[in-house]
């Protein structure tokens, strides 16, 4: 079974690896999007899928990694990659600094803070504070990403590869935290809060824990995509962007990470496949969610527990006979 | 001083819009403890019926009902037909889903959002629409330093009337105790012989409905309609039945009044480019101070 | 309380010193003293509503007491948080059990051992090899622990699916997975057939035996209490009534009014009713 696994994920990996020889760079460019989303659902998928914490406003850290990404570049001139751990670690310090005081709140009461939050950035970036963000056109003119010695990531495929490598990256890590204490204590607290806590889980530590890499995720996000578009603008950032990142992770299954990416698909895929359906694509798109919704509740690929697991990514420590 | 009374009143005014969608959120959640994302288009699709109503009947109306007897007709065109398509939306896309939990009825109601917005947008265009400037005389009535329009007490007085009437029914009548009782505690409710389906008819009926009539209201105050507006009035009106303690039906008209006053005052004094985060952060102060809103109750967990 | 025999002179675990708690205007417990002595079974009994839960919930961190103090191993614990006090070795089950449902029977053990462990978010990504050995020992534990309470061949299945009576005792290992000093447990046999509570008395008084742990029980089955308890602490509305050896309190004449006595009104305050004042 190991054996077929490892055989799955280099076909995908392959295939991932070749498609952009076989497209345009229309299709690229879409594929990049779809990347963007993964890494978004991905990041989404720590705080709501995980933990189990209804954060609709997580386009909020988007946005801070993407104008933190944006501003130092244009007005200091720091170069792009220098800014992907600055823009994570903004964004991981904003949701420590907006999540402490409200991370008591329950269920749909966090989602409304939360919620908030995202509203309070995408506000403050239109009315332009200190003359910083540009307003409600945002900010022109960000670099591409620069190695020096002429190696520049300034072509759509070498976007796409970034933002892929960055993805599967994630994945990787993301796979071990899951099998890790860490991940389990955040599971737990989604099971039963209290028994959790009764169980020696610090569950408010645990909580902020997952906004704040959840945010650097989105932070590092946010840093590609204003390097690949060039300019970063409120309306990127919108509730319903939030909306779009909640729906990816219930669409693909609550904590799975092979969900996430088949939700990330959906999100960015679907409406350029009914692009043929011109102004009903959208009205088609609501009609799936919901029929999704009916017929898969628990997501597309709902994390499977016990029998099957990554274990030979994993390294010896879950290489065991039993479990 | 006239200037803060001014506020109040527009405040009181766009408060009694957001009142009353907000109304439609609380009873929903309290019922089902759904987020209805579809309520804001509900509140949309009801601006732009009327507005058909206003329009393409404004032959017949002035011919047979004269300007208020118009106005009355697009009120109950809305709202019949938003109840219809209250219950519809309920039928299809949230009762198959109940029985999975809260989460994919979150998925399916931003699914159904999207639907309804988009179906707006394909009936009647994606370009602003303007209302009939037409329908009140734009009168002024001075008390004092005080202005107010005709509108305004218009909107006012039958905001006041709408919510007063489902306070009564809530609060006073047996049926209006069986939806109390089903927002704290459904099984129970149930157990004791109250029919659940006939509390959930209600809310997706009456919610929507007097969404509807909201809608033609804010076309009548603003002029112009566009199919997108459903999300911000949403939003607000959401916070608003929030701030005022979610699943309690005066709290959420309280919330939706203080949540208008609290943004013109913010727009008067503080700045009107700032207002509306002035309003965010006042809700999140509330919630990290009293996380069950201004009325809503504290339930303990039972270990 | 006249013919108290005199306790055995052992170490005290955990001692309450006048613990209170109230509850809006409802003092759900009223002075209680209690002394759990090393390697003994303390029993707390005592009508519906009587505060024992309320009790257990301040000693867990869950609540925190109004007044008096909660010392375990002789350093004052009082108005600690639950995962600090689980931390310095007193675990807990609940009366309505409270696993984690879709997860599998053993990741639900494993988390006994959450406070044992200290891996941090990198040494898990770059999985070093501190944190694989610590990996692998929670993983041991868990497994011992499952085994011990004959799970072993549910520990791919989810919680939610294994049946009640094995819920109740994956919760004890669960608890046990933490190496506790003193295992509190809130009504275990409830819900459970007479065969099982059997198994679970067996289960108990083995523990007891072989560990060095202590137990503190809430139990409402007689049987249970006078067949495996060391000492027994009578509640009622909130206060200690009695206490002795399980002998003492069968012919105690409080303890049978506080049973069946009183008016039927009074003793109905339902805990549920007090949590929520």
């Amino acid at each position: 079974m190991v054996k077929t696994q490892r055989f799955q994920i280099m076909i995908i990996a392959g295939a991932f690896l070749v498609y952009p020889f076989f497209v345009s760079d229309y299709f690229i460019d879409i594929a990049f999007y779809f990347g963007i989303y993964a890494l978004l659902g991905l990041s989404l998928n720590i705080v709501l899928g995980e933990v189990g914490l209804f954060d609709l406003g997580h386009a909020g850290f988007y946005a801070i990694g993407a104008y933190t990404t944006a501003i130092l570049n244009t007005k200091f001139g720091i170069p792009i990659f220098v800014l992907l751990p600055v823009s994570a670690l903004a964004a991981a310090l904003f949701a420590y600094l907006v999540c402490s005081p409200v991370i008591h709140l329950q269920g749909d009461y966090l989602l409304i803070v939360t919620l908030g939050m995202g509203e309070i950035v995408r506000l403050a970036l239109i009315n332009n504070p200190f003359d910083l963000t540009g307003g409600p056109n945002g900010v022109f003119g960000i670099d591409f990403p620069t190695f020096g010695y002429g190696f520049d990531i300034d072509s759509s495929i070498e976007f796409y590869y970034l933002i892929w490598i960055i993805v599967a990256l994630s994945i990787f890590g993301l796979i071990r935290l899951q099998k890790s204490r860490i991940g389990r204590a955040w599971n737990y607290i989604r099971e039963d809060e209290i028994a959790a806590s009764a169980n020696g889980v610090d569950v408010k530590n645990y909580k902020l824990l997952a906004f704040i890499l959840g945010a650097a995720l989105a932070g590092v996000a946010g840093n590609i995509y204003a390097s690949k578009l060039m300019c970063v603008s409120p309306e990127s950032f919108t509730f319903w962007e939030s909306c779009l990142m909640f729906c990816i992770v219930l669409i693909g299954g609550m904590g799975s990470i092979p969900g996430v990416i088949i939700g990330a698909a959906f999100i960015s895929l679907f409406p350029e496949i009914f692009r043929p359906f011109a102004m009903y694509r959208m009205l088609v798109f609501g009609l799936a969610m919901i029929l999704m919704m009916m017929y898969r509740p628990g997501g597309v690929w709902p994390r499977k527990r016990g029998a099957v697991e990554f274990r030979s990514l994993l390294g010896p420590a879950a290489r065991r006979e039993d479990v | 001083m006239h200037v803060i009374f001014e506020q109040l009143i527009n405040g009181l005014t766009i408060g009694s819009f957001y009142a009353l969608i907000a109304l439609g959120y609380s009873m929903v959640y309290g019922v089902l403890k759904l987020i209805n994302f579809a309520h804001g288009d509900f509140f949309t699709l009801g601006s732009y019926l009327g507005y058909t109503v206003l329009v393409f009947g404004a032959a017949l109306i002035t011919n047979h009902f004269g300007l208020w007897g118009g106005l009355v007709l697009a009120m109950t065109v809305a709202a019949t037909s938003l109840a219809a398509v209250g219950l519809i939306v309920e039928r299809l896309a949230y009762r198959p889903v109940y029985p999975a939990g809260r989460l994919p009825a979150v998925v399916s109601a931003l699914g159904a959002s999207i639907v309804l917005q988009n179906a707006i947008m394909v009936i009647w265009g994606p370009r602003f629409q303007a209302y009939p400037s037409n329908l009140i005389p734009n009168i002024h009535i001075q008390i004092g330093d005080i202005h107010i329009t005709i509108l305004q007490i218009l909107i006012l007085v039958l905001s006041f009337v709408l919510m007063g009437t489902l306070y009564f029914i809530v609060q006073k009548t047996t049926f209006g105790a069986a939806i109390r009782a089903t927002a704290l505690d459904r099984d129970t409710a149930s157990l004791m012989g109250i029919n659940i389906n006939k509390v959930i008819f209600f809310v997706f009926t009456l919610g929507p409905a007097l969404g509807a009539m909201t809608g033609i209201m804010v076309g009548m105050y603003y002029r112009q309609i566009s199919f997108t507006m459903g999300w911000n009035y949403g939003l607000k009106a959401f916070t608003a039945s929030v701030l005022g303690g979610i699943g309690n039906i005066p709290g959420a008209m309280l919330g939706g009044l203080i949540l208008g006053v609290l943004e013109m005052l913010g727009a008067a004094y503080i700045s009107a480019a700032w207002k509306d985060v002035f309003v965010f952060l006042i809700l999140i102060l509330v919630l990290i101070f009293r996380p069950r809103g201004i009325l809503g109750e504290k339930l303990a967990e039972k270990v | 309380m006249s013919d108290l025999q005199a306790r055995p002179d052992k170490e005290i675990v955990l001692e309450t010193r006048r613990l209170s708690k109230i509850f809006g205007g409802l003092t759900a417990v009223n002075m209680i003293d209690l002394q759990a002595l090393k390697g003994e079974i303390l029993s707390l009994i005592g009508p519906n509503g009587a505060g024992k839960t309320t009790v257990f919930n301040v000693v867990t961190g869950i609540y925190k007491p109004e007044m008096g103090n909660v010392f375990f191993k002789g350093s004052d614990i009082t108005g600690r948080k639950p995962h600090q006090i689980v931390s310095y070795g007193i675990a807990r089950t609940f009366q309505n059990i409270r696993l984690f449902p879709d997860m599998t029977c053993l990741e639900n053990i494993m988390a006994g051992q959450h406070c044992r462990s200290s891996s941090g978010v990198f040494s898990s990504i770059f999985q070093t090899p501190h944190q694989r050995r610590e990996e692998e020992r929670i993983r041991e534990i868990a497994q011992a622990r499952l085994r011990q309470v004959n799970l072993w061949a549910f520990r791919q299945d989810l919680a939610k699916n294994v049946a009640y009576g094995s819920q109740r005792m994956l919760e004890i290992a669960r608890a046990l997975a933490s190496d506790p000093y003193l295992l509190v447990l809130d009504e275990p046999s409830s819900g459970l057939n007479p065969r099982e509570t059997e198994i679970l008395m067996e289960f108990l008084t083995e523990l007891i035996r072989t560990e060095d742990v202590t137990i503190l029980l809430i139990e409402h089955d007689m049987n249970v209490v006078m067949g495996i308890s060391d000492w027994v602490v009578v509640m009622d509305e909130g206060r200690k009534i009695a206490e002795g050896t399980p002998k003492d309190i069968y012919n105690n004449q409080r303890v049978i009014e506080a049973y069946l006595g009183k008016d039927d009104e009074e003793e109905e305050i339902d805990h549920g009713t007090t949590a929520e004042h």
